[in-house]
């Protein structure tokens, strides 16, 4: 079994009120020196086999057509972990 | 039909507060609506030839997706500017003899992932996306136009408001373009009052986009007297090239009669699909 990570986040460009109210609460709690804080989205992806080029071509279509809105996010997949199972 | 058929589907309507109101006092409650509903048939006589054509000749189908909120009361709207409702289930592939499409308001699947992105790979929407590039009119309406630019109908997106507040007030618009099938019974530059209630609500797209959607004349309504969630360029509702599809976040089918809402200003963009599809036929 191997696990798939897709991390989505908003475009650079699009304004993200929720990292922003991330920030906000920082001084509050202590913490300095945070320039700024994105919020995106994290998904673990499991595959019956292995991550060969084939099977990252359809987490790759999955992230476009569904986990992210290319309009307004992007999204980054990498293999995180191949083990026997 | 006959007074029993006719009160029938009065009743299916949810319109027997008002029938009920005719009743007489101390009878059974299912005696005292008939009697009351065979009343309102018998008065109604002179005219329901009329209106029954005026009803059959138009039918438009409203999506209930699972946790859409506002899908009575777009039938509803529908059936005050003179059209049939027609339940529409998320699950079926098939429009039937639906003559236009209302996507309603609410929280389809939750808003889980992203607001409309579950929604968009329903059976019904399938249907509905093959029906609109033959030039079938479609509206969405808050959840509705997240599904619409989603489902990439229209461009652009909507994402969650600047200051994170959920919005909840009755909204002042300009109606940019009366050039759709859903605006044209306004007169362009008119200024209307319908609530919007989003959190996700502001529109955005890329500059291009934006600049396309000014030069073509596709933006359709705008936020009038402040911006209540950031979107780009005060974006209200825009259309599709055609003009057939168009979404908006806030909410015409809130604002059809003075006693539900902030007035019947919003009336106006079931009127005018109802009219374009009865001048079509």
């Amino acid at each position: 079994m191997t696990r798939v990570v897709v991390d989505v986040l908003l475009k650079p460009e699009i304004l993200d009120p929720q990292g922003q109210a991330i920030l906000g609460a920082l001084p509050a709690l202590g913490i300095s020196g945070v320039r700024s804080v994105r919020q995106g989205k994290h998904f673990e992806v499991e595959l019956d086999g292995a991550a060969d080029s084939e099977a990252l071509d359809r987490v790759r279509r999955m992230a476009e057509t569904l986990l992210a809105n290319p309009v307004i996010e992007e999204f980054v997949v990498r293999v995180e972990s191949a083990h026997a199972g | 039909m006959d007074a029993n058929q006719w009160l029938d589907e009065v009743l299916w309507q949810g319109e027997f507060v008002e029938l009920t109101a005719w009743a007489e006092p101390g009878r059974p409650s299912d005696c005292r609506r008939l009697d009351a509903g065979r009343r309102v048939f018998d008065s109604l006589a002179s005219v329901r030839p009329a209106l029954e054509v005026a009803r059959m000749s138009a039918r438009v189908g409203v999506v209930t997706f699972p946790g859409s909120l506002d899908d009575r009361d777009a039938q509803r709207a529908i059936r005050l500017a003179g059209g049939t409702p027609v339940a529409l289930w998320h699950g079926d592939a098939d429009l039937g003899d639906v003559q236009a499409v209302v996507l309603p308001g609410g929280f389809s699947y939750g808003d889980y992932l992203r607001c409309g992105a579950i929604a968009r790979f329903s059976p019904v929407m399938g249907a509905v996306i093959d029906a609109a590039a033959g030039g079938l009119p479609v509206l969405g309406i808050c959840n509705g136009f997240q599904v619409l630019c989603e489902s990439h109908l229209l461009p652009g997106a909507l994402v969650r408001n600047a200051g994170l507040h959920f919005v909840c007030r009755d909204q002042g618009l300009v109606v940019e373009s009366s050039r759709t099938v859903w605006t044209s019974a306004y007169d362009e530059g008119a200024r209307i009052v319908v609530p919007l209630k989003s959190g996700e609500g502001r529109y955005v797209a890329d500059a291009r986009t934006l600049d396309a959607l000014q030069a073509e004349g596709r933006v359709v309504f705008r936020y009038a007297e402040g911006n209540p969630n950031g979107s780009l360029r005060d974006i209200a509702g825009i259309a599709n090239e055609a003009g057939t599809v168009v979404g908006l976040m806030p909410h015409p089918e809130h604002a059809v009669e003075d006693l539900t809402g902030p007035g019947d200003e919003g009336l106006g963009v079931f009127v005018s699909v109802l009219s374009s599809l009865l001048a079509v036929a």
